[in-house]
């Protein structure tokens, strides 16, 4: 049985409260949307990049605790990367969530966010801890096409 | 049948009739309370499905044999039921649909694109589901008419004062919902039609929460259109019923062609079919009908006025005991109210509230609810909703305030 507080992490719960990079930048690179429409959940994600690296990152919006925090850890972990680290990230995460990845035992790049594992015992759950992802994705390829989950 | 007093309902016997209601979820009794969204459906109406299937199976109204002559008699048969209970003049006026959306969109595109001219208006309610919206959007696109929408105060109560100033020699065509499927209102239908009809314009009452929950005399109330879908009064999915005046009906077009809703096909000219079957081109949602029709026997044999009563308490009971808990704001106090309790938690997302509560084995509906609009007008993205039927109990309601509970403390 799925259990709830693989879920409701104590570090999702935290980062849901006080979400991190929760700003709008002053010069943004990128601007990109992305939503949920199941859900209604909402982001709105800059990136400011410096050549291929990702000097800094905000977003904002709302949603439900998974896509927030979620989108929190997502901003944390992509600053000072580049967009190839970025992408093999996005690609691992989303994969993990579904449950296509297993983080313990096969190799990957995620470290702290290894924590969302829990989400694929969640079905209805996976588009809000990939909603961020996505949307980081849309933006640092070459469409800039909205981003939904649907 | 007599009408027993709330607290006399039997409970324990109706829950019996519903066998999905047994099992568990996650370890726990399944706690059903999103029966806005669809509710159960008795055993009965289970067997009378797979007894046509098993049968009489046949397709109707063409053949010579026993069998789609039986086939044919069970779904003329489920319309009559229908119409006695809605208590419509005529079979003629009983439309079998696809479900409350299909019924809207078939007088908006028959009625609407046939009578409603460019500048003209049409009025619908802040209170809508998108399927009392989308349709009429669509018909303003294509013959340039508008839209006006009666704004809600902060209970969610329909302006009245608002619609009487909105309603003018400009308006063709009133539209509303009888219950909220958001927030439950119940609003006042009768002296929307008066209104309306003091101007003579016709009026559309979306029905899909009423029916389960409120008798309705299609006669009395005087709408001129009364669209409800199946799935939501104990009967299958895919079928619905649109009751519509026979004169008005008499004068609008088809909107589908094919099979069945014709008399005489030549290449030249081809004459409608009489009513109902001008509205039902093709093979008809067979079993769907004879179930919706066996459905509503059910609900006719427990007794709409008891389940009115019954699940009135069950709401009561539910808005002291989940409206009481610390950080609980409920959205919708309107006085007049049906069966559902939209709700938010301190500032926990719906989303989350829902997963917790899936967990208990709790089923609720965490969204917009198909009507945005009402979500815009109370500023919040989306909303917890619970919604009763008549074979949920007042422990069911303890669990979820339970569960509530639970949510304010994962959440801190
Ligand atoms: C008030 C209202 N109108 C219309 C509908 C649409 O019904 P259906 O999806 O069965 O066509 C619903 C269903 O949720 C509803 O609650």
């Amino acid at each position: 049985m799925a259990d709830l507080s693989e879920l409701y992490q104590q570090v999702i719960l935290d980062h849901n409260k006080k979400p991190r990079n929760f700003k709008a930048l002053e010069t943004p690179s990128i601007t990109q949307e992305g939503h949920n429409p199941l859900c209604g959940d909402h982001i709105t994600l800059q990136l400011e990049l410096d050549g291929e690296v990702v000097k800094d990152v905000g977003f904002q919006g709302s949603g439900c605790a998974i896509s927030k925090a979620s989108s929190s850890m997502m901003t944390a972990a992509v600053k000072g990367k580049s967009k190839a680290e970025v992408e093999v990230m996005a690609d691992e995460f989303v994969k993990m969530v579904r449950g296509e990845l297993d983080p313990d035992t096969e190799e990957n790049h995620l470290g702290r966010l290894k924590i969302f594992a829990g989400v694929k015992e969640f079905p209805a759950r996976v588009k809000c801890a990939a909603l961020s992802w996505r949307t980081v994705q849309a933006a640092i390829s070459e469409s800039h096409d909205a981003v939904s989950t649907e | 049948m007599q009408t027993q007093t709330a607290s006399e309902f039997d409970v324990a016997k109706v829950r019996a009739d519903f066998p999905i209601l047994t099992q568990t979820v996650n370890g726990k009794p399944l706690v059903y309370l999103d029966n806005a969204a669809t509710s159960h459906k008795p055993q009965c109406v289970i067997d009378t499905i797979n007894h046509f299937y098993a049968a009489h199976n046949s397709n109707v109204h063409r053949g010579v044999h026993y069998l789609s002559q039986l086939a044919t008699r069970e779904l003329e048969g489920a319309r009559d039921i229908v119409k006695k209970f809605l208590n419509a003049a005529s079979d003629k006026e009983v439309i079998f649909t696809k479900g409350t959306t299909d019924g809207i969109n078939l007088v908006a595109q028959s009625y609407g694109r046939k009578f409603i001219k460019e500048g003209e208006e049409i009025i619908i309610s802040a209170l809508e589901h998108h399927a009392n919206i989308v349709p009429w959007q669509m018909l303003c696109e294509q013959v340039g008419a508008v839209l006006r929408v009666i704004p809600i105060n902060d209970d969610g109560e329909l302006l009245m004062e608002e619609y009487e100033k909105l309603l003018n020699p400009k308006t063709k065509f009133v539209s509303v919902n009888y219950v909220s499927n958001a927030l439950g209102t119940i609003n006042p239908v009768k002296r929307i039609i008066e209104l309306a009809h003091a101007q003579d314009v016709p009026v559309l009452i979306d029905g899909a929460q009423s029916a389960p929950h409120l008798k309705v005399d299609v006669r009395e109330l005087d709408c001129d259109f009364y669209a409800f879908s199946g799935h939501k009064v104990c009967g299958p999915t895919g079928i619905g019923i649109l009751y519509g005046k026979q004169h008005l009906l008499e004068q609008m077009p088809p909107v589908q062609g094919g099979g069945d809703m014709i008399k005489v096909v030549t290449f030249e000219k081809t004459t409608y079919n009489d009513l109902p079957y001008k509205f039902e081109a093709g093979t008809p949602h067979i079993e769907g009908g004879i179930g919706l029709g066996r459905a509503i026997q059910y609900l006719e044999s427990v007794g709409l006025d008891n389940i009115a009563a019954y699940e009135h308490e069950l709401l009561e009971y539910a808005t002291e005991l989940i409206g009481g808990i610390p950080g609980v704001r409920i959205i919708g106090t309107a006085k007049d109210k049906a069966s559902v309790l939209s709700f938010l938690i301190n500032d926990i997302h719906p989303h989350d509230i829902g997963t917790i509560l899936d967990q208990e084995g709790i089923a609720i509906r965490a969204g917009h609810h198909c009507a945005q609009p009402v979500m815009q007008r109370f500023n919040v993205p989306s909303t917890a909703r619970a919604s009763f039927a008549f074979y949920n109990t007042k422990e069911e309601i303890d669990a979820l305030a339970n569960a509530i509970h639970t949510v304010i403390e994962v959440f801190g």
